[in-house]
């Protein structure tokens, strides 16, 4: 799960990690009124103006603005609010900016990259942190790999000091700064652990002029498998960030994903759910989907699968593609059955059901005088839907 | 007790000891199991075959009761359960006895591999019990463990030198022999292929293409497709290396980690046998979680694409369809 960058500082400070001080807004006509309390509370005239949406990369797109004085943040707060920011993450529509967060101004003098997260090839945690702050560490990694630091975090002894205090001393910290770093790089580590994040990043990590070191921008992903116990985590989710569709799939544990082809799929199980969506492509179509209805595909499950895939109006044809192991394919054959002739479809469906008792399945589909086109294998599963779709 | 005497390892054992295939002599003694206890002899019908002695944690609950069943229906080898707080009852029919915790389990079984169906909330706290009581072979099917639970218990297995399966796995089955999971037992068929797969669905439909072109399994794993799992692709390439009965290698992986590149890297410096592989996701869009908590594209090396690249540059054979998957196999095999 993700959050916004106002929420992600909320946490930083909950946990010691100094930030900006900032107030939210959500409402056209409070613009001028937070510009004022920020100023006056902070004591600041400059402010910063930061649109909060999910995605990276929206300084280049135009979603963050230095103010000099209230005049020009309620001028770009007010532009900013309500756009939609295209952003190198977002699509190619952009993402609709619904909160701003508007925040004290620093003296940089200078930036860096600081992160932890998760080595799943080491099985450890990682740290990693850079002297090329402000630029996204993909862009360090190609550009400069030498400068990029990782320090690895055995997971039963956790961080130890001097490991704190070799990224710090290899950022060039000294003195006061060196002393700060070693203490914030400890409390980024507690607050990853403590919330159960799978990612903490500072970009940039910022020495003001004033020679404090503070958290400029923070963003937090969470392990969505500990959601249940971090209530205070899980009541940060904002579904406005999310597809519509993919919040009311969620509501029926149903996995699904929207893409952009045509052809919408349902199947059992992620890998083979992306295998067919991935010979769907091999086989000239587009996948309108990834959705996965887990292990027992039953009458609601495929009512609501389909629900979910035709509200999506460009998908003009649906494969089921059904391994039948535990589950018996008979009996997804009469869910399949009863959910199309209930929900009067409109698009071809294209069924293969493989598996346990699938030969009983496939006289049913037969004999139910229900418009399915029925497959065999997966080539023809996906060969009959990618005619069906292209018409 | 004597029982409990005979089951005590060797000293020195870290839990490695090679289990062998015999049953044991009439006196009932299991301890020359024992035997060999520095060289281990990597044979998948080791991992699990017919003297596997099973035990299933979270035998009364539904998904576990009914895996249970279906597990000892298959090899006929689950000797008890555990469930705390219902030591003391029978599970399957009234004939498996259940246990309180995993120590009295081996203890009083003898058992050597546990099947795991404990909720996520608990299942780590599962998997290190079963490791602190010694049971050399843990298969955790569970779904939706947090990762920091995960980081923790692989790291307890690991220091006690016991193998974990998982989690958010099907399982493991070693056709005409044993069962520990889910994976359906009757679409397998006895054989020479070797089954490494990140997904449950998707190796049922690799395992259905086999036995259509008439080529069987020695042994199908499904390693689970969480960030961070027991057993890696690497660990079972080795092992099917070193089993005489497995003549080739099928390696199912995903969008997502290192795991299928570091595979790779091995195959192409230790396989002798041929191997092949597929990787699903090509169609996955970058940064998005493909169902399986550790299927997402964070890195240009983890896409589908690439993945293959680095496989094919390896020596193996990557499969592009998952449509030709069996087709494939019995063409080169042939």
């Amino acid at each position: 799960m993700k959050v916004h960058e106002y929420q992600a500082a909320k946490l930083l400070r909950t946990h010691g990690v100094p930030t900006p001080a900032g107030y939210l807004v959500e409402k056209e006509d409070d613009i001028g009124d937070t510009v004022q309390r920020v100023q006056k509370d902070f004591n600041t005239t400059a402010v910063v103006v930061k649109a909060q949406i999910h995605a990276g990369g929206r300084g280049k797109g135009g979603g963050v603005k230095f103010c000099r004085d209230a005049v020009a943040a309620r001028e770009n707060a007010s532009r900013i609010l309500g756009m939609q920011l295209k952003t190198p993450q977002t699509s190619a529509e952009g993402q609709l900016v619904r909160k701003l967060y508007v925040t004290e101004a620093m003296d940089i003098d200078q930036e860096f990259y600081l992160a932890i997260t998760l080595d799943r090839s080491r099985e450890q945690y990682v740290l990693i942190a850079s002297s090329e702050g402000g630029v996204e560490i993909e862009e360090i990694a190609e550009h400069s790999p030498g400068k990029i630091i990782k320090e690895y975090i055995d997971p039963v002894f956790g961080l130890q000091p001097f490991q704190s205090y070799r990224v710090a001393l290899k950022l060039g910290l000294s003195g006061s700064a060196l002393k700060q770093a070693k203490i914030l790089i400890k409390k980024l580590f507690s607050a990853y652990l403590k919330t159960d994040a799978s990612l903490a990043e500072i970009n940039p990590l910022v020495r003001t002029k004033q020679g404090e070191l503070i958290a400029l921008d923070a963003k937090f992903n969470f392990d969505d498998n500990a959601l249940y116990r971090q209530q205070e985590i899980a009541a940060m989710r904002d579904e406005f960030e999310e597809d519509p569709a993919e919040v009311e799939a969620s509501k029926f544990n149903l996995n699904y994903i929207k893409l952009c082809g045509t052809v919408g799929c349902m199947v059992n199980g992620a890998g083979l759910a992306m295998a067919t969506m991935d010979i769907i492509k091999l086989k000239g179509g587009e996948p309108a989907n990834f959705l996965d209805v887990g292990g027992g595909a039953n009458v609601d499950t495929v009512k609501n699968g389909f629900r979910i895939i035709l509200a999506d109006k460009s998908v003009t044809a649906v494969l089921i593609n059904i391994f039948g192991g535990i589950v018996r394919c008979d009996r997804v054959a009469n869910g399949i059955v009863q959910a199309v002739r209930e929900l009067n479809l409109d698009v071809p469906v294209v069924v293969r059901l493989e598996g346990t008792n699938a030969e009983e399945a496939k006289r049913i589909l037969a004999d139910s005088g229900v418009s399915i086109i029925p497959a065999t294998t997966l080539n023809d599963a996906a060969e009959k839907v990618v005619r069906a779709a292209t018409g | 007790m004597r029982l409990k005497r005979l089951f005590a390892p060797p000293p020195g054992d870290l839990g490695l000891t090679t289990w062998r295939n015999e049953e044991p002599s009439s006196d009932g003694d299991y301890s020359r199991r024992f035997d060999n206890p520095v060289k281990q002899v990597h044979i998948m019908s080791i991992l699990l075959n017919k003297s596997s002695r099973i035990i299933v944690q979270g035998i009364t609950g539904s998904e576990g009761s009914f895996h249970a069943e279906q597990c000892h229906k298959y090899g006929n080898n689950v000797v008890g359960g555990v469930t705390p707080g219902k030591g003391g009852q029978k599970a399957i029919d009234d004939t498996v006895p259940v246990f309180n915790h995993c120590q009295e389990a081996r203890e009083a079984t003898g058992a050597n591999v546990s099947l795991i169906f404990v909720p996520a909330p608990f299942a780590a706290d599962a998997i290190k019990e079963a490791a602190e009581a010694g049971i050399e072979l843990i298969i955790c099917i569970t779904e939706g463990i947090p990762v920091n639970d995960m980081v923790q218990a692989v790291s307890y297995v690991r220091s006690r030198g016991v193998r974990l399966i998982g989690p958010n796995c099907p399982g493991l089955l070693t056709p005409d022999e044993a069962k520990a999971g889910i994976m359906p037992g009757h679409i397998a068929r006895k054989g020479s292929v070797g089954v490494i797969s990140k997904s449950g669905t998707l190796t049922y439909e690799a395992v259905h293409q086999l036995v259509a072109e008439g080529l069987g399994q020695s042994t199908c794993v499904g390693i689970g497709g969480d960030p961070i799992i027991g057993t890696t692709m690497i660990d079972l390439i080795g092992l099917f290396e070193d089993d005489p009965e497995t003549d080739a290698i099928l390696l199912i992986g995903e969008i997502g980690g290192q795991m299928e590149i570091e595979a790779s890297r091995y195959v192409k410096e230790h396989a002798r046998k041929q191997v092949f592989g597929f990787i699903a996701g090509r169609t996955a869009p970058p940064g998005r979680r493909m169902g399986h908590a550790g299927a997402i594209v964070s890195g240009a090396d983890e896409s589908a694409a690439a993945k293959m690249a680095i496989m094919r540059d390896c020596g193996i054979c990557v499969v592009e369809s998952p449509a030709d998957l069996g087709a494939t196999i019995k063409t080169k095999l042939a």
